[in-house]
């Protein structure tokens, strides 16, 4: 445990110093780090056994709260909060339903959701402009608009603390008895019904606070990018998140971060070295993970600290 | 055995990344003439677009060479840096950060996308990168806002999809009936939204009998020709392209479509080589431009034979529109940078100094001059024919086709298309040219 905050100070702080060091990599690394905060929320849900396969349409809430609001209020302390309510409050109204499903109708389900979403930000054109997408206006930051470079720079310290922040809450979430409850859906719900743990209760709590992170994600993916198009909730972009869980392993908070660091660099790097055949060598990378390090990248340095 | 597998990885990866950072760092800033010039290029080179981004990217090779074989610009040797543009939004406004600040691009050629343009437009504002948008026709980009440093060296969707229109108005002018089928994404809505806005103005009373926008991707039309055969309306509009395209017209010419209404397709130049005589004389068809490999009457005959006959030889297959859009920003760089170091005396010019040339910019392409307008938009002529066969080629080909002037057909600076279009009255018809001989 001590080893893990460690490691989680060590990693924000070679963020930090990434981001210094090589300042096109700032924007990537804001990505990587609002991804892994969606991707906490798929973590909590594959603690009960539950893959989403459509949470990408919370990101694509939160991104396009974002893009609608901005030109009417372009403070991102009101923006932020308000993209993280409006999924949590969608996810809150789809989990109802959702909760009721296990396994692969969960995924397909929430798939399905996210896929009406996609269609219509896709074709109600006269309002989200389409596939084209939206532009996000100018944001200020308590009051003030700084210019570029220190934007960046706020945009990147928001994401990392948000980052830090949403992964003690899921920690401490995961070690109490609601989060320990997560488990006994996984293993045996009969039991946790026989206890008097209302197990569709226990989810519906997880599912709104994936929910909320995946809006934050999203919003922070549109405060980085500035456009937001509907590829953000289409079914590729989902399974990104879950690839991103794949890759940095279900085992701890850091997991998620861990995940969307080397994914996002894999592609760029991948994609700078060969442009024309860079998903092979993203694809090659979840292969050698699923066969030699099933536990992620996390699995690997917690097995090198027992070893 | 596991345990050192997984330290020898660790190592390995850690190696990399290492090395790869040491490397990202290097890309510093040259000041004052570079030892080469390095341009990004933002293209589809996987995805269903990639129809159009594979074939400008071998394009944008050979061009290279060659200037590269006659000395460069300005003495330097010109380097592309390719960027995939298919992964999205989020990753390709990375990947513009990455090629400025890490790869150090003199300029950037942004995408095919319309999509991928407005997102990195204001992006070039901000960095002050001088940005050619070298493919994509979206109106939004200079009638939403100005970008002091992003340039479109080609034509858009409004002259785009009016030429047609006139076309059709001048060849067909008592058609009663239209039917439209597009891609259900931005351009097919757009498009649409574009032509009616200028039809129901210019011939006032046709009766829309079915307005069709099948998902984008779609391999079955069959419902859509079934009720396009039922419906039979005179003229059936379609803006699609590549695959989309070819499927259609295959489905449509099985069951004789063809036959029954008359087809407008003004992005249909790319498939045509693919569709060879399956496609139908008689038809009127456009190439976002007037680069068509049988132009009677190219402002430069020989420089356009050379570049067709050079790419066929290298790629064995026959340049398309994007090949030409390709072209005409690597020309058009040619001209700003010859514009920029004369105006300079010699010396280098920064950023801003090439932006600065670029504005009003005059180039020339083998079949024309583009001018650059002070908005950033270029003003690039359109043809439009109707499509037939001849012994030189084994795909339709455009005759009795009509060259309209980009300043007739493009949306005056400062005001918007649609409000353009739905103030036009049935007397711009009388400025259509006449159809040029050949």
């Amino acid at each position: 445990m001590k080893r893990e905050s460690l490691l989680a100070a060590l990693g924000a702080l070679a963020l930090v110093v990434c981001a210094w060091a090589v300042p096109w990599l700032k924007f990537v690394l804001t990505i990587a780090l609002a991804k892994g905060i969606a991707v906490l929320g798929i973590l909590l849900l594959l603690r009960a056994g539950q893959v989403s396969f459509g949470h990408s349409m919370f990101l694509a809430l939160g991104a396009y709260t974002m893009a609608f609001l901005a030109p009417m209020e372009d403070e991102v302390l009101l923006l932020l909060p308000a993209a993280a309510l409006i999924a949590a409050g969608f996810g809150l109204v789809i989990g109802l339903f959702l909760v009721r499903y296990r396994d692969i109708f969960f995924g397909m389900l929430n798939l399905a959701f996210a896929m009406v979403l996609y269609s219509l930000l896709e074709k109600l054109y006269a309002i989200t402009k389409g596939t084209d997408g939206i532009r996000v206006a100018a944001l200020s930051f308590a009051g003030t608009e700084p210019e570029r470079g220190t934007q960046e720079w706020i945009v990147f310290g928001i994401a990392l603390g948000l980052a830090i922040l949403f992964g003690l809450l899921v920690r401490f979430y995961l070690a109490s008895p609601m989060g320990r409850a997560l488990a006994g859906i996984k293993t045996r719900e009969t039991r946790l019904e026989f206890m008097g743990v209302p197990a569709r209760r226990v989810l519906l709590f997880a599912y709104v606070l994936s929910a909320l992170m995946g809006g934050v994600g999203g919003a922070l993916v549109a405060m980085t990018t500035r456009h937001v198009t509907p590829q953000i909730a289409y079914w590729t972009a989902s399974g990104e998140l879950v690839f991103i869980a794949i890759l940095g392993g279900a085992g701890s908070a850091l997991g998620p971060f861990l995940g969307a660091t080397a994914f996002e660099l894999v592609r760029v790097y991948a994609a700078a070295a060969v442009a024309d055949a860079w998903q092979m060598i993203l694809g090659g990378v979840l292969l050698v993970v699923i066969l030699f390090a099933p536990g992620g990248v996390w699995g690997l340095l917690s097995r090198r600290w027992r070893a | 055995m596991t345990e050192a597998v997984t330290r020898r990885a660790a190592m390995l990866g850690a190696g990399a990344t290492a090395g790869s950072l040491l490397f990202a760092g290097s890309g510093a800033k040259a000041q004052g003439k570079p030892s080469e010039l390095r341009v990004g290029i933002t293209t589809f080179l996987s995805g269903s677009a990639s129809v159009f981004g594979v074939p400008a990217k071998q394009a944008a090779e050979l061009l290279f060479e060659e200037v590269n074989k006659a000395g460069g610009i300005g003495g330097v040797p010109l380097r592309p840096i390719f960027v995939d543009e298919a992964p999205g939004t989020d990753h390709l406004v990375g990947e513009f950060r990455r090629l400025v600040q890490n790869e150090g691009v003199q300029l950037i050629f942004a995408s095919i996308s319309s999509g991928s343009c407005l997102a990195c437009t204001p992006l070039s504002d901000e960095m002050k990168k001088t940005t050619v948008l070298w493919d994509c026709g979206t109106q939004r980009i200079f009638e939403e806002g100005q970008h002091p440093y992003a340039f479109r060296t080609q034509g858009y969707g409004t002259p785009e999809v009016l030429a047609p229109l006139l076309y059709l108005l001048k060849h067909k002018p008592d058609f009663r009936t239209l039917a439209v089928i597009n891609q259900d994404y931005a351009w097919g809505r757009d498009s649409w939204e574009l032509w009616k806005s200028a039809m129901d103005v210019l011939k006032p009373g046709v009766r829309v009998v079915a307005e069709m926008f099948p998902r984008f991707g779609a391999t079955d039309y069959s419902t859509e020709v079934t009720r396009l055969l039922a419906a039979r309306p005179d003229v059936i509009l379609s803006t699609s392209w590549g695959g989309d395209l070819v499927t259609l017209l295959r489905q449509s010419a099985e069951r004789r479509l063809f036959d029954r209404s008359t087809f407008v397709l003004p992005v249909c130049e790319p498939s045509l080589p693919i569709l060879g005589r399956t496609m139908a004389a008689g038809h009127i068809i456009g190439t976002r431009g007037d680069h068509w490999n049988n132009h009677p009457s190219p402002k430069d005959p020989a420089r356009l034979k050379r570049f067709v006959d050079a790419y066929r030889a290298k790629y064995n297959e026959y340049p398309i529109y994007p090949c030409h859009h390709m072209a005409q920003a690597i020309s058009a760089t040619q001209a700003a940078y010859a514009k920029a170091i004369a105006a300079k005396g010699g010396g280098w010019p920064n950023d801003a100094e090439l932006a600065a040339a670029f504005r009003g910019l005059t180039f020339d392409t083998p079949t024309s001059s583009i001018t650059l307008r002070e908005d950033g938009q270029g003003l690039e002529d359109q043809i439009v024919g109707i499509s037939s066969f001849n012994t030189q080629y084994p795909f339709a080909v455009p005759k009795d086709m009509i060259l309209f002037p980009a300043a007739m057909v493009s949306t005056p600076v400062g005001r918007k298309s649609v409000d353009w279009l739905k103030s036009l009255t049935p007397d711009f018809l009388s400025q259509i040219p006449a159809p040029i001989a050949g």
